[in-house]
């Protein structure tokens, strides 16, 4: 049961992705393109989390970390440069 | 016990699945920017919440024993989404609105990202005195 359960999630997220690339590829603007991006590294966490799941092992879970502050810096700093034309002032 | 814990994590990986999709179609459905910032935080907290609790249940039953680092990525996003959301809305203000377009925010200052109460704001006045005083002293 947990086997379906787990291939239904990977194919959400895996849906969610492609749809997150469509924003990406397709954006009206440039701030949205940045949104895309970090619901992308989102929807990587979560199928990097089932990929553990899936070969029953602990080792993705500095992966996941990694993806989240890295995702979250860049992000932040995007914005800032959308917003300043500069990250570091 | 076991089947317990199938049926408990099973349904934790479909809420996160459901969830993770609805976030990313309301990115691309929604039809304005201020509408699709709102979209993925469902996929941020509910969606990749629910799959890492559901990794944790996992290793915690079926493994040698609980892994709670996931929880430290589930605690990292729900801290720093509010934090993404901001700079992005500010982004995206700066973008297409002037000041002038906005709504009213029912003071008679105007929208805080927007310099014009910045400029009348504690910190500012405060500096001021500060050098009034210097100037005064010297």
């Amino acid at each position: 049961m947990i086997e379906y359960a787990l291939y239904f999630a990977f194919i959400c997220f895996g849906l969610g992705l492609l749809f997150c690339l469509y924003r990406v590829v397709f954006a009206p603007g440039v701030s949205d393109r940045v949104l895309a991006l970090d619901t992308m590294t989102v929807n990587m966490i979560a199928l990097i989390a089932l990929f553990g799941i899936l070969h029953d092992t602990t080792m993705y879970f500095e992966i996941m970390l990694l993806l989240a502050m890295v995702g979250f810096v860049s992000t932040v700093a995007y914005a800032k440069f959308i917003l300043r034309g500069d990250v570091i002032e | 016990m076991t089947m317990f814990a199938e049926i408990l994590i099973s349904v934790l990986l479909v809420i996160g699945g459901v969830f993770g999709l609805v976030g990313s179609y309301g990115l691309v459905k929604l039809p304005d920017q201020m509408t699709r910032l709102h979209a993925p935080t469902k996929a941020a907290t509910l969606g990749v919440g629910s799959v890492l609790i559901a990794s944790v249940a996992w290793f915690g039953f079926f493994g040698e024993h609980a892994s709670w680092h996931e929880l430290l990525i589930t605690l990292f996003l729900f801290m720093t989404a509010p934090i993404t959301g901001l700079m992005i809305a500010k982004a995206h203000m700066h973008l297409s609105w002037r000041a002038d377009e906005l709504p009213d925010c029912g003071e008679d200052r105007n929208w805080a990202t927007y310099g014009d109460s910045a400029e009348r704001s504690l910190l500012d006045k405060d500096s001021e005195d500060e050098g009034t005083e210097r100037d005064l002293r010297e």
